[in-house]
């Protein structure tokens, strides 16, 4: 008697075991962020806002009753590493798709991966050569990415100095692929907006100070200043522009000056500055009746009260990224291939930093106006009028 | 805004470049302490500067020190831990070659970089500058107090060391150490406790360079590594060992860095100073300041 309802015990844990065997099957996703090394600011808020957005939706039951497990990798910010997790991710970790890599290097770096392998990549990095096959001229075919391109920054900038009556410019960037890439995009729109640009210097990323680049400017007279750099570096050049008596030489930074963090840091030598931000970063701001009110105010939310630390911009990126995989498998399953065509057709997807419209020409799927022109007044952000 | 002169364009140059160059020259005489008595290259030099700030800001901005008090408590904890570098990483190597135990510094360098990963996270910190930020007008040229502190700083060790080595026993025992080991141990020196000695200076001046750069240029625990290529570069051009070719080889490739990006490209600051320096190693292999003669009998 004891043996046999052991055996049906046993019976029934097997059949159980068995019956929630496809419910415990869960999507696995893989990211691949810089969260040290160089980048260590893109890579951090990226990977928790990542590990936030998984969290969340397994708790409120998954999708379509599956869980997604996200399985994250730190690239160091080098570009062997992010390779080698990349290539792990898709043969052995069998991801259905991968987010991130932070860096605009690195992303195009493990391009050739993701395309042999045809596997979806929506990468958290802003260079347009992401997603820009300059051999066919158009997109590479697994490859999406959600920030806004460096293009578009420069073209809401350049718009903003024209409203401005700016017309005589020095840009002044960093020399990492950031920089570099700004100050391509800098010098090719310039021509179409009728900029003339007057000074082109650079400064190493772990520069102390940038005031002989700056007094050499401030020799040149130009109307405007605009710096294309991330990290400390950007707050040392504000620091350097006011202590120059600059002031009067309006300066644009790049939408890299994102957080409210670079205008603590650059203790009142901030205030006037403009930068080009997606929605994510001034969510307080924007009206009411804006489309991205609802989900930058539940991001800063969520965000803020998981972390207690305040919202970066870049996590912003992994959240389009990683929510715009979850739409895609909500819609269509685990298949990449069905992901990749779900993506590249996908309209009026609401992010944090702009309102994405796919199309096979254009694997970004924003416009110039993703981005607000703010200004920083009293320490905090305002939108420029 | 009127326009800058070109003179007063230039005199902002060497300003700034010497400000920078300041800052390479405590760092290449930190080198150079430990290279003289241990003729090893300690790779983990620019960690102590990082720490030195990143202590001092936690001391006075955290914690809520005052300055002067927070100032001192960084400088011994960097002081502290070039001690434990030395006696952790240094000392327990069995049969020490010159090469392992600069291997034993890049280790070092790179715990303590992860180290202060973990404790302050990856944003740079900012310090209050030591006098205000009021930048002082003179003549169309602008300068920072703070600038004014680097330079002073770089000035207050240099002297405070000349007169160690030239008027102390220490100092002299130091420098015996350093011109030969086993001669000094002979005449009853202990050179362990040396060695430990040279960790311990060579940290402190890492820490004061850290402590009056954050002000200017911020600090993060990423930022060792730079300042110590920067410094090395100081400590070679100037000729490595010498104390006075540091602070000349600091302040030209503060100088010439500066200079290249005011007057010629900016892009390639750097490399102004790199063939600078290249071309010195071709005249004079030595260093500016350094005697052929006596690189001859180091190891490295």
């Amino acid at each position: 008697m004891v043996k046999k309802s052991a055996m049906a015990l046993l019976a029934g844990l097997v059949i159980f075991g068995f019956s929630i065997q496809p419910a415990l099957a869960t999507y696995k996703v893989g990211a691949i962020f810089s969260v040290t090394g160089g980048a260590s600011f893109l890579g951090d808020p990226e990977k928790k806002t990542a590990q936030m957005v998984v969290d969340q939706i397994n708790r409120d039951g998954g999708i379509n009753g599956e869980k997604i497990e996200l399985i994250v990798y730190d690239d160091e910010t080098d570009p062997t590493k992010c390779n080698l997790h990349a290539k792990k991710l898709i043969s052995q970790d069998k991801v259905v798709a991968v987010i991130g890599p932070s860096v605009s290097g690195l992303s195009v770096a493990i391009i050739p991966v993701f395309e042999k392998f045809k596997t979806p990549l929506v990468s958290c990095a802003a260079s347009y050569k992401i997603v820009y096959n300059e051999k066919t001229g158009k997109p590479n075919k697994w490859v999406f990415k959600t920030p806004q391109s460096d293009s578009l920054a420069v073209e809401a900038i350049y718009t903003k100095m024209q409203s401005m009556g700016i017309h005589k410019i020095a840009i002044l960037t960093v020399t990492d692929g950031y920089g570099a890439s700004g100050r391509h995009e800098l010098l090719r729109l310039a021509q179409a907006y009728k900029m003339d640009i007057v000074a082109d210097e650079k400064y190493d990323p772990k520069d102390a100070d940038m005031t002989a680049q700056l007094t050499k400017i401030k020799g040149l007279a130009p109307q405007a200043i605009v710096n294309w750099s991330v990290g400390p570096t950007q707050v040392t050049v504000l620091r350097n522009w006011r202590d120059l008596g600059m002031t009067p030489i309006t300066f644009f930074q790049s939408h890299g000056f994102g957080s409210r963090k670079n205008i603590e840091l650059a203790a009142g030598a901030a205030e006037g500055v403009f930068c080009p931000l997606g929605a994510c970063n001034i969510a307080d701001l924007l009206p009411e009746d804006h489309p991205q009110k609802q989900v930058t105010m539940a991001y800063q939310k969520s965000y803020t009260e998981t972390y207690n630390e305040p919202l970066s911009s870049f996590g912003g990126h992994a959240w389009d990224a990683i929510q715009l995989v979850v739409d895609a498998l909500k819609a269509v399953g685990g298949d990449r291939a069905k992901i990749r065509d779900y993506l590249e057709n996908k309209k009026g997807f609401i992010g944090q930093h702009g309102v994405f419209n796919f199309s096979p020409e254009d694997h970004n799927g924003l416009t110039k106006e993703a981005f607000q022109m703010v200004v920083v007044k009293d320490g905090d952000w305002a939108l420029a009028k | 805004m009127e326009t800058i002169s070109a003179a007063s364009q230039l005199f902002q140059f060497i300003v700034t470049g010497l400000t920078v160059g300041a800052i390479y020259a405590m760092v290449a005489i930190g080198f150079n302490i430990i290279y003289n008595v241990t003729e090893i290259i300690n790779l983990a030099q620019g960690e102590f500067v990082m720490l030195g700030g990143l202590i001092m800001v936690f001391m006075h901005v955290t914690v809520g020190l005052p300055m002067i008090l927070a100032f001192v408590t960084a400088v011994l904890l960097v002081t502290l831990t070039g001690m434990l570098l030395d006696r952790l990483a240094i000392k327990p190597i069995r049969q020490p070659s010159v090469m392992t135990l600069i291997i034993a510094t890049i280790a070092a360098s790179i715990v303590i970089k992860g180290t202060a990963m973990l404790i302050w996270g990856k944003s740079p910190y900012d310090l209050p500058a030591f006098s205000g930020r009021t930048p002082i007008e003179l003549g169309g040229v602008i300068i920072q107090p703070q600038y004014l502190w680097v330079i002073g700083f770089l000035v207050v060790v240099t002297i405070g060391l000349t007169l160690f080595f030239n008027r102390t026993i220490l100092g002299k025992a130091m420098a015996a150490c350093a011109d030969n080991p086993d001669a000094a141990r002979l005449v009853g020196i202990n050179v362990q406790y040396m060695v430990l000695l040279s960790f311990a200076l060579s940290a402190a001046i890492g820490a004061i360079a850290g402590m009056t750069l954050t002000p200017i240029a911020l600090m993060d625990y990423d930022r060792g590594a730079m300042l110590a290529i920067k410094g090395f570069g100081a400590a070679i051009l100037g000729g490595l060992g010498s104390f006075s070719g540091a602070v000349l080889g600091g302040l030209l490739i503060g100088l010439i860095e500066s200079l290249g990006a005011g007057f010629l490209l900016s892009g390639y600051k750097d490399a102004y100073a790199l063939i600078v320096l290249l071309l010195v190693l071709f005249l004079r292999p030595s260093g500016i300041m350094g005697n052929f003669e006596v690189t001859k009998f180091k190891r490295f």
